[in-house]
């Protein structure tokens, strides 16, 4: 009991982090209907960012969220602005390869300038744990998982409750009847996209004291992201951290009654069960879904 | 059967020094493909190995040995780019071939040296297909799984009898790549035979890609075995110190039989003292023979921020070997590096164990297997007796003493 409470328990922490990155997916697509191809390589930035914060002032892991977040929110805004904007009209085969040329071009960026080497974040903070209700949680997982479920939070409320949040939402629901009430729809776009690789940003660094940093990484993050997007409904900002969740609590539970090499064959199942059952996601809208 | 004197050995490529004019005065070096993962997730070991390749390269160059014109093939860590990858080569005019780091990239390679009837060196690969597949032009200098099984039970029961006490019980938690499920099959097929008292109570696999090994470590720990033996690659090796730290789980002692990973500096550097004790049965060099110093002050000049391990070791010594050849075969034609690489004989080399020849399927036997302890953050050889640089630690320290 105490082994499956235990596995499980980190599959919640982990769905969380997994929900926090697909959160930055989803609204770029959600807005824009963009698909951003390049997360997974904005989510490594990120975890760049938190190993050199590490390794130049050898701070807490989490002292590098704002830093990626604000880093990764202009690079996400600039490229909006100046280059993906332009691509808004194209067809969809022609944004994949766009953001795929993006892709590389990072990939490529991140060996010359670090090298193929993994790059860990070494200090004593990262084999700490909390012991709750005879539980050993990861003092890492952990707050990495709290930080995703309040910068969710902190999202959710300014979408709602903010006047740039509101403008967001607007662009999103009726695009050109968003600009004929004056909203700047090309900076809200700017933003939508900042906000969006904030969030992959910040997940980096939160996630950078778990997996050691290295170019590579970033196609899996890209796939995860996505798997949780159409598990919870592409566009959908709760449906994203519901899904990183059930893909987190799926993985553990699996890796408990299975031989554990099989455990992401259960997230692909689930994702097949959910296309086939319910092509918009548990909770997206049947819009996301074309 | 020509053997290569100490001495000769010493100037750094064995074969170097007894080189004939007709081959130091040719006009056309010999040229030397080697075919390696140095990008993509293999990246770490296959640029330690090409670092081997290129320091072998210079002090044979150094020390007048044969002239070899090295051309590097990256196959971006993907299997089936080594025969792409050995086309290449071999269209450039590539005469022998050394790779391919892992043994799926080997067997795509060697079937590319096959059909050009190009001999392949290979560096470090322990599938036993590579030389049980019927290639002719292969010659493995590095042991098969079934070696590397056979070599960590000895130093197991070594272990036993230099601490006075032997695990009864082991988990087995392995990589599923070509090379950890080749470990466990040799596990599983040799334990028993080979009469070591440890019951294996459960072997648990995991994904190469897996990222979060948190489920597997709390499984191996509900086993209660004493032995825990993880088979892995670097990065996975880091994730399970990590994980067995934070859930306090403290078997007697963790032994890798053949496995990579925890004497790389990669590992040390990312877990610190916490992979202290970590003990890995592996071929390795020998800390005893008079040359090592030499190679090792030699390659801590040239890379002083990296680790002279096994696998900058093997590919050092299969660029010796290829030398070797390439100088007694008096010319750069394939079928005679490959008649040459028949008939190797060398007696002198830093990699622990016998004479390097090659039976009739290419696999060199001889190749000997030491039991590494991490000790101070570095690799220390604490068996076979003969050749230990330091005495073992058992049983484990519990981590929470090692803050």
């Amino acid at each position: 009991m105490d082994l499956a409470a235990g596995v499980i328990a980190n599959g919640v922490l982990m769905g969380a982090v997994y929900g926090l990155i697909a959160f930055g997916l989803t609204i770029i697509f959600g807005v824009m209907r963009v698909v951003n191809f390049a997360h997974g390589e904005m989510v490594v930035i990120g975890m760049y960012v938190g190993y050199l914060l590490w390794a130049a002032f050898d701070g807490p892991p989490l002292a590098a969220v704002l830093p990626a977040a604000a880093l990764l929110f202009a690079i996400g805004y600039l490229l909006q602005f100046h280059l993906v904007q332009h691509f808004l009209a194209r067809p969809a085969h022609v944004q994949f390869i766009l953001f795929i040329a993006l892709a590389l071009v990072i990939t490529g960026a991140h060996l010359v300038v670090f090298g193929p080497n993994p790059r860990g974040i070494f200090s004593f903070a990262s084999f700490e744990v909390y012991e709750v209700a005879g539980l050993r949680l990861d003092a890492v997982r952990t707050q990495a998982a709290a930080a995703a479920l309040l910068i969710v939070v902190l999202l959710w409320v300014f979408l709602r409750a903010s006047r740039l949040g509101r403008a967001i939402r607007a662009a999103a629901d009726n695009r050109t009847g968003a600009a004929v009430v004056g909203i700047r729809i090309r900076h809200v776009y700017a933003v939508t996209a900042g906000i969006g690789m904030a969030c992959a940003g910040a997940a980096g660094a939160l996630v950078a004291p778990l997996f050691d940093t290295q170019p590579f990484l970033a196609p899996e993050f890209t796939l995860i992201a996505f798997i949780t997007v159409i598990l919870g409904g592409i566009g959908s900002l709760p449906g994203a951290l519901l899904g990183g969740l059930l893909i987190g609590v799926a993985e553990a539970a699996a890796a408990l009654v299975l031989p554990p090499s099989m455990k992401s064959v259960v997230s692909y199942g689930l994702l097949i069960l959910v296309m086939l059952a319910r092509p918009q996601g548990i909770i997206g809208s049947p819009e996301g879904a074309r | 059967m020509i053997r290569i004197s100490r001495r000769a050995a010493l100037a750094g490529a064995g074969a170097a020094l007894a080189a004939p004019a007709t081959i130091r005065a040719q006009s056309a070096p010999v040229k030397v493909g080697v075919i390696l993962p140095t990008s993509g997730v293999l990246a770490v070991p296959g640029q330690a190995s090409r670092r081997g390749i290129d320091l072998a390269a210079r002090m044979l160059a150094e020390a007048g040995g044969p002239r070899l014109e090295i051309h590097h093939a990256d196959t971006a860590s993907r299997s089936e780019n080594g025969r792409v990858a050995a086309e290449r080569l071999i269209r450039e005019g590539c005469t022998v071939l050394i790779g391919a780091w892992d043994s799926g990239t080997t067997i795509s390679a060697a079937q590319a040296a096959e059909a050009a009837r190009v001999p392949l060196m290979v560096n470090i690969a322990s599938a036993p297909q590579v030389t049980e597949q019927g290639f002719s032009m292969v010659f493995r200098n590095f042991t098969p799984a079934n070696q590397l099984i056979t070599n960590a039970v000895e130093r197991i029961r070594e272990l036993g009898q230099i601490v006075g006490e032997m695990p009864r019980t082991a988990v087995l938690l392995h990589v599923n790549d070509t090379f950890g499920t080749a470990i466990a099959q040799a596990v599983a097929a040799l334990w028993t035979r080979l009469g070591i008292p440890i019951q294996i109570v459960e072997t648990l696999s995991y994904a190469v890609t897996a990222r979060d090994l948190s489920a597997e470590v709390a499984r191996a720990k509900a086993t209660n075995a004493e032995l825990l033996m993880p088979v892995t690659r670097v990065n996975d090796a880091i994730l399970i110190v990590r994980e067995m730290v934070r859930q306090d789980y403290v078997p007697k002692a963790i032994i890798g039989p053949g496995s990579p990973g925890p004497y790389e500096k990669a590992f040390t550097d990312a877990v610190g003292r916490f992979g202290d004790e970590y003990m890995v049965c592996v071929p390795w060099h020998n800390p005893r023979n008079p040359r090592t110093p030499a190679v090792l002050q030699r390659f801590a000049r040239e890379y002083p921020n990296e680790r002279f391990e096994l696998n900058v070791g093997f590919s050092f010594e299969a660029v010796e070997i290829v030398a070797d050849a390439v100088r007694r075969a008096g010319s750069g034609d394939p079928a005679a590096i490959h008649a040459a690489l028949r008939t190797t004989d060398i007696a002198d080399h830093i990699m622990y164990g016998g004479p390097i020849r090659f039976d009739e399927k290419g696999q060199n036997p001889n190749i000997g297997g030491v039991m590494l302890q991490n000790q101070g953050q570095e690799p220390k050889v604490v068996g076979p007796s003969a050749i230990a640089e330091a005495r073992a630690i058992y049983p484990l320290t519990p981590f929470r003493n090692r803050r």
